[in-house]
């Protein structure tokens, strides 16, 4: 029971932690119509931001002021190349930003070096927060959370109860009739990339330092984060939370598991012959399966409903 | 009109017989033993990148995954070699591609299946996620896959034939570039078939197509794994070429590889991928050992290709054609006035990339060469980065070069575009 509930505290804080980066590339996609392959680049570079700015004048105004910066740099990408490249089609978009997370890590290797930086959790979180049972649970997992729900609140009232929520809303079903009623569609794109991409920053603030800062983190999550919107169903922000939640309970949940499936077959009173204990798809345990258990959920989604949990269009 | 025909079949001949004595002279021009084994790597590169535009270029399918097709093809080639080895297999080296081949031929079947259900940008996620998956078996089954350190080989056993017994380089060159060969010659047939002609109707508008009677996501699938055959016999020829196939065969920097380099080359012509795949071995095998910071160029190269030359090496070579036949026609005046344009817009361009690149070597030696000094020695100069200067020279070359070559970029459009604007109010 208390492996259980620690484990599935942890494995929601992670993906809570996913969620945050789904949320932006799902708005990016919904409203440019093309899946940002840097996202998880400028994830990296908030951390790496958070880092910097950290280290001089503390994690609280890091916290508020590495997402701003990850977001401006986000604008301009998206003003200065992306609209360029946006006659060529939406293939070109995509390369460019594929083009652009190779070009990232290189830069971030270029002024912060090829080792893990050390960006710790802020002194007033680096605490329990409570014990259940006997294991504690850290305070930052915690602080986690609450940013991303908060983040999540936020969200959806600028969505659902603002102006410009109702501007961004229609200009992604409907640009021509917005740009006709007055408003800049192009600048709402602007805003939406910057903003996705600060949200990207946010959750780098945020995962940075709950693990580590390195240049390889971007890689580690990119491919994540996609099956997520993928299984989530592309452009639906519900379904990027639920399938984030489900990713993230699922790979805790795993790699702290040890059955493997001749443990299983032993449960249901199979004899383990030595034929079969050679079997080397038998001896895997769930938690070498770890690694591939997200994308055998993709895979097994898309076999099942090819939409996604919550997609309204097909891919 | 028939004259016409007549003269496109020669040139078509001449076209081809120049592309096999290009194969059969590259090793005497270039004979020293590195050149002979980057050569090799080209022509499996060649036969990989082809592969690959089939899905991008004539298909529209932008996959992430394609080094699985060519990686799994290596792993069983590499098996089939060692099988012909130990003698339980009757197979000749020179086969050995083909077996690669039917590899990458069954792993297509069974994985297109799933991926071609969706276009798009779905195509391009489940491609993504199928590369790690494989990646990550690839690890899990050391059986199979020979876990980190891969599974070797070795391509000389029983008796040589005629005398060839692929044991020296120069041989597995001639091997590769007959593979290469044939490749080329089967793929381009293929864009004439009527399942390439299809497939180009199902990249550009697939209602349509669906509406004509064709069912886009089986034409997608046949092409799929035709595709991921050819990319099978590359996986073979370079399991030959090296001896050796690990995990690494299968993974995503070797499938983002393979789409920089095609996209490089030009995916809009059939031969853009050859050029992007000599660039792309040029750029990660030669500039790899002169700088450390190649993949920053690597990827630098690839986004002002997206941006500014969208038809790649092939686009800007066809486009460089163009303008020399235009320019011919005003005469040659007319034709020196347009390569001076050329020659002042690369100078430019050189000008901006050099002080970039003095920047960024000088960048690397302060953040993860430290240890070695200060000084770094580039364009036979030798720069302290502690001193001011060198970064002031590397900044004042970059803003000089690029600043011209916006400049005069803009004016040479003006020019470029102005004979064919008058061209068309003519007709």
């Amino acid at each position: 029971m208390e492996f259980t509930l620690i484990t599935l505290l942890n494995g929601l804080s992670y993906g809570l932690l996913l969620f945050m980066l789904s949320a932006g590339l799902t708005l990016i996609f919904s409203m440019m119509g093309v899946l940002n392959f840097a996202h998880a680049s400028f994830y990296m570079l908030g951390a790496y931001f958070a880092y910097a700015i950290s280290s001089r004048i503390g994690y609280w105004p890091a916290l508020f002021i590495a997402p701003l910066l990850t977001g401006l740099l986000g604008a301009l990408v998206e003003r200065h190349a992306l609209r360029a490249v946006r006659r060529h089609g939406h293939l070109g978009e995509l390369l460019f930003t594929f083009g652009l997370s190779f070009l990232l890590v290189e830069l971030v290797q270029l002024v912060w070096g090829r080792a893990p930086v050390p960006y710790p959790v802020p002194a007033a979180l680096d605490r329990p927060l409570f014990t259940l049972y006997s294991t504690t649970f850290p305070a930052y997992r915690g602080f986690m959370m609450l940013v991303a729900l908060l983040m999540l609140l936020a969200i959806y009232l600028l969505l659902r109860k603002t102006r410009i929520g109702l501007v961004i809303q229609a200009a992604l079903t409907h640009p021509h009739m917005v740009e006709a009623l007055g408003h800049d569609v192009p600048r709402v794109s602007m805003l939406v990339f910057g903003g996705g991409c600060a949200l990207a920053g946010l959750a780098g603030v945020i995962g940075g330092n709950a693990f580590v800062t390195e240049p390889a983190m971007a890689a580690a999550l990119g491919s994540i984060i996609f099956v997520v919107v993928v299984v989530g169903g592309l452009g639906s922000l519900a379904g990027a939370f639920i399938a984030s939640l489900m990713i993230g309970v699922l790979q805790t949940f795993s790699v702290t598991l040890d059955f493997s499936l001749l443990g299983l077959l032993g449960a249901f009173g199979v004899e383990a012959t030595p034929a079969l204990a050679q079997q080397r798809l038998l001896n895997l345990s769930i938690a070498q399966l770890a690694p591939i258990l997200p994308y055998l959920l993709l895979v097994l989604v898309l076999l099942l409903r090819p939409r996604g949990l919550l997609g309204v269009r097909e891919g | 009109m028939r004259d016409m025909r007549d003269m496109r079949g020669r040139q078509r001949w001449l076209l081809w017989g120049a592309y096999a004595a290009v194969l059969l002279a590259a090793p005497l021009l270039f004979p020293q033993a590195a050149a002979l084994s980057i050569l090799s790597q080209m022509g499996t590169a060649m036969v990989f990148a082809l592969s690959y535009n089939m899905l991008l270029g004539q298909g529209g399918m932008l996959s992430f995954g394609h080094a699985v097709y060519s990686g799994l093809g290596a792993y069983v080639a590499i098996h089939a070699l060692n099988l012909a080895t130990a003698g339980s297999l009757p197979l000749p080296v020179s086969l050995v591609p083909l077996a690669g081949g039917l590899g990458g031929l069954f792993f297509g079947i069974v994985f297109g299946y799933l991926s071609t259900r969706k276009a798009g940008t779905g195509f391009a996620m489940i491609t993504l996620g199928m590369v790690e998956l494989v990646f990550a078996s690839a690890l899990m089954f050391p059986g199979f896959f020979g876990g980190e350190g891969g599974v070797s080989g070795n391509r000389v056993f029983g008796a040589p034939f005629l005398g060839i017994s692929f044991g020296p380089q120069i041989e597995v060159y001639y091997l590769i570039a007959a593979w290469l060969f044939i490749c080329t010659a089967a793929m381009y047939a293929f864009t004439r078939t009527p399942l390439g002609r299809i497939l180009n109707a199902v990249r550009d508008n697939p209602e349509r197509a669906e509406f004509i009677g064709y069912d886009p996501r089986r034409v997608r699938y046949l092409t799929l794994v035709l595709s991921a055959f050819f990319a099978g016999v590359s996986g073979g020829l370079a399991a030959l070429n090296f001896e050796i196939v690990s995990a690494e065969n299968v993974g995503a920097a070797r499938s983002a590889g393979v789409l920089l380099a095609s996209f490089i080359g030009g995916i809009g012509h059939f031969f853009g991928p050859l050029l992007g795949a000599i660039a792309g071995v040029f750029l990660t095998v030669v500039l790899s050992a002169w700088t450390k910071a190649w993949q920053l160029y690597l990827g630098a190269v690839f986004m002002l290709m997206v941006m500014f030359a969208p038809g790649g090496l092939a686009g800007m070579l066809l486009g460089l054609l163009g303008l020399l036949r235009q320019g011919w026609r005003g005469g040659i005046a007319a034709c020196a006035v347009m390569l001076a344009w050329l020659a002042c817009l690369g100078a430019a361009a050189l000008l901006a990339f050099a002080g970039v690149a003095l920047l960024v070597e000088m960048l690397y030696q302060r953040s993860l060469e430290s240890a070695d000094g200060s000084a770094v020695r580039l364009f036979g100069m030798t720069l302290d980065t502690v001193a001011v200067a060198p970064w002031l020279l590397a900044l004042a070359a970059m803003a000089a070069g690029s600043g011209a070559f916006l400049q005069l970029r803009r004016a040479f459009l003006v020019r470029w575009q102005a004979p064919a604007g008058a061209q068309e109010e003519c007709a």
